[in-house]
């Protein structure tokens, strides 16, 4: 067993995901097979080996730190599920 | 013939002439959506006013004398790729009623080419499937047979090249997104190099294997297509400053000196279909027949691509879905008065359940304890992996294997064992990982009719010598000329 029901849920509520009971069965076992398979990468030697995080040459790209044209502030807040003065609007977050 | 059926190169010639009007062409193909897409279910959204008005405004420039190859040309374009004022819910509940306020890179690239945006193409949510059953809009049907998958996740692009519900379409690749559902619908497919097109205003999956390609009708097509997407963008940090080559200069004959690798590797993985096999083969025939040499080649870690894959893939998901939080766009659960009570009940009500397993797969591989043995140690395979790739090109110019181990599957067969699903992904995702180009051309039909695809990588930014040996391909064999009956 790789990964149990437990940690199952723990992983979703790090992921601010909510599971009922059937969903949280049905993901352990299948997670389970998932992580199973995935252990073959141990049998790959890879003492030494440089991780890769994208697959080309570049490397970082820099800029100029100054204001260009963007996006207008209503634009922006016109997908808002809610908005208010201006401002994205959120549930009370300090008690 | 119906105007719908038009390539797009055949399409820019009868414009070009004067022959037909793009408010015809369009016309034409969105009266062949209205007829077949109940029973193909290619798109999320159809745009028909603002296609028409494209349309009209395309016939003006080419009154004026300003056509390019794609002007008036009408196109279906992936959900999850950014278009100004046109709703982009990338499949998803989350954003179902998501309307952007800006074009993604390759959309204003096309758009100023002058080509008309039909609609909206169905696909997998956020990407994430190979079947485009995992869409949480609708079901996308087989042209050639609908009791079977279209392939995903660019399901519906595929589809509606297929079906001529568009001229051609863009779709997203990430792990064969677009070259799956290209050969299981007999259509070409090309995942360009990652950096070769810009993935601003493409909506992230796994940031470091996402990249935008073409689906149309032919390789002369895929040539168009590509030329008018790919180039440098400061707007993605990724976006490599490299000159771009005309493409269709490259559909000539002649495969002389050319060398063709095959992968020995690939023969050995079990799976795969005798039919999917047999025609593999005889193109690999066909294409040594055309003057190109074979040699064999050795990818050793092939059998570790799909582990790496379905570690970073998830982790790198998991991580760029985390802004799904009911805050600045998408949906929201307003009866919640906590905060993390409302960023749990949104994100649950709006993910479907493979976009959950995907980001639990990837936040755990990503927390504590857990990252060095799985994220770390795929990206180390990840780097053996581009090796391989790197001393096989030493021998070959291009790389020819399946592009998927079956022809498509029924509706509902894999939907239970998403391991099994990962596990056809074999051929196309290594290609992501390396971040070199691949393309599926259409190269044979098993006994029930249904299509299959023969895949070509190439080195990094030598879509060229691909297209080519596609070209040389398709001009030989007669599969590209042959359509579904819908």
């Amino acid at each position: 067993m790789k990964i149990t029901k437990k940690e199952i849920v723990h992983v979703a509520n790090l992921a601010r995901l909510d599971l009922d009971e059937e969903s949280i069965g049905k993901f352990a076992g299948q997670i389970d097979n998932i992580l199973e398979y995935v252990d073959m990468l141990n049998r790959v030697e890879t003492e030494g080996v440089a991780p890769t995080s994208h697959a080309i040459f570049l490397t970082n790209a820099f800029r100029e730190d100054k204001v260009k044209e963007h996006l207008d502030r209503n634009k922006a807040l016109a997908n808002a599920p809610e908005k208010e003065d201006g401002n994205f609007v959120v549930p009370k977050v300090i008690g | 013939m119906n105007l719908y059926e038009l390539t797009i190169h055949e399409a820019h010639n009868l414009l070009k002439s004067r022959e037909i009007s793009s408010q015809e062409l369009t016309k034409s193909v969105l009266d062949r959506v209205e007829s077949v897409e109940p029973r193909v279910g290619a798109y999320i959204t159809v745009a028909g006013e603002t296609a028409m008005a494209q349309a009209e405004l395309a016939d003006k420039a080419i009154a004026e004398g300003n056509i390019t190859h794609l002007t008036g040309i009408p196109l279906a374009i992936k959900d999850l790729i950014c278009t100004k004022d046109l709703r982009t819910t990338c499949a998803s509940k989350i954003l179902e009623n998501f309307v952007p306020p800006y074009d993604a890179f390759v959309i204003k690239k096309l758009k100023k080419a002058g080509a008309v945006i039909v609609g909206k193409a169905n696909m997998d949510e956020f990407a994430m499937g190979s079947s485009t059953e995992h869409s949480g809009i609708k079901l996308t049907n087989n042209p050639w047979d609908l009791a079977y998958i279209p392939g995903g996740s660019s399901g519906g692009s595929a589809a509606a090249v297929a079906a001529d519900m568009c001229l051609g379409s863009l779709g997203s690749d990430t792990g064969g997104s677009i070259r799956q559902p290209a050969s299981h619908c007999g259509v070409v497919g090309m995942k360009p190099t990652y950096g070769r097109v810009s993935r601003f205003g493409l909506v992230a999956f796994a940031s470091s294997l996402d990249q935008i390609g073409p689906l149309t009708k032919d390789v002369s097509d895929c040539a168009v297509l590509l030329n008018a997407i790919s180039g440098y963008d400061a707007g993605d940090s990724t976006s490599v400053p490299m000159d771009v080559p005309d493409y269709t200069t490259f559909l000539e004959k002649g495969l002389k000196g050319f060398k063709i690798g095959i992968p020995k590797e690939y023969n050995a993985l079990s799976g795969l279909d005798a039919e999917v096999s047999e025609a593999v083969k005889n193109a690999v025939m066909a294409i040594e027949g055309l003057g190109a040499e074979c040699v064999e080649v050795s990818l050793p870690h092939t059998e570790y691509a799909v582990a790496a894959y379905y570690v970073i893939a998830p982790s790198e998901a998991s991580s760029n879905l985390a802004r799904y939080d009911g805050v600045k766009y998408g949906l929201r659960d307003k009866d919640k008065n906590d905060l993390i009570e409302m960023y749990r009940s949104t994100r649950s009500m709006g993910f479907g359940s493979e976009v959950k397993r995907r980001i639990i797969i990837g936040t755990y591989c990503l927390s504590a304890g857990y990252y060095d043995a799985y994220y770390r140690k795929a990206s180390q395979v990840r780097t053996l992996i581009i090796e391989d790739f790197k001393r096989a090109f030493k021998s070959c110019d291009v790389l020819l294997s399946p592009v998927a181990p079956t022809p498509a599957f029924k509706t509902g067969e894999k939907t239970e064992d998403p391991l099994k699903m990962y596990l056809s992904d074999i051929f196309t995702l290594s290609a992501n990982l390396a971040g070199i180009p691949g393309m599926s051309v259409p190269c044979g039909f098993s006994s029930q009719g249904l299509p299959i695809g023969l895949q070509i990588m190439g080195k990094h930014f030598n879509e060229e010598k691909m297209i080519k040996v596609a070209y040389n391909f398709e001009q030989a064999t007669d599969f590209h000329n042959k359509k579904p009956v819908l």
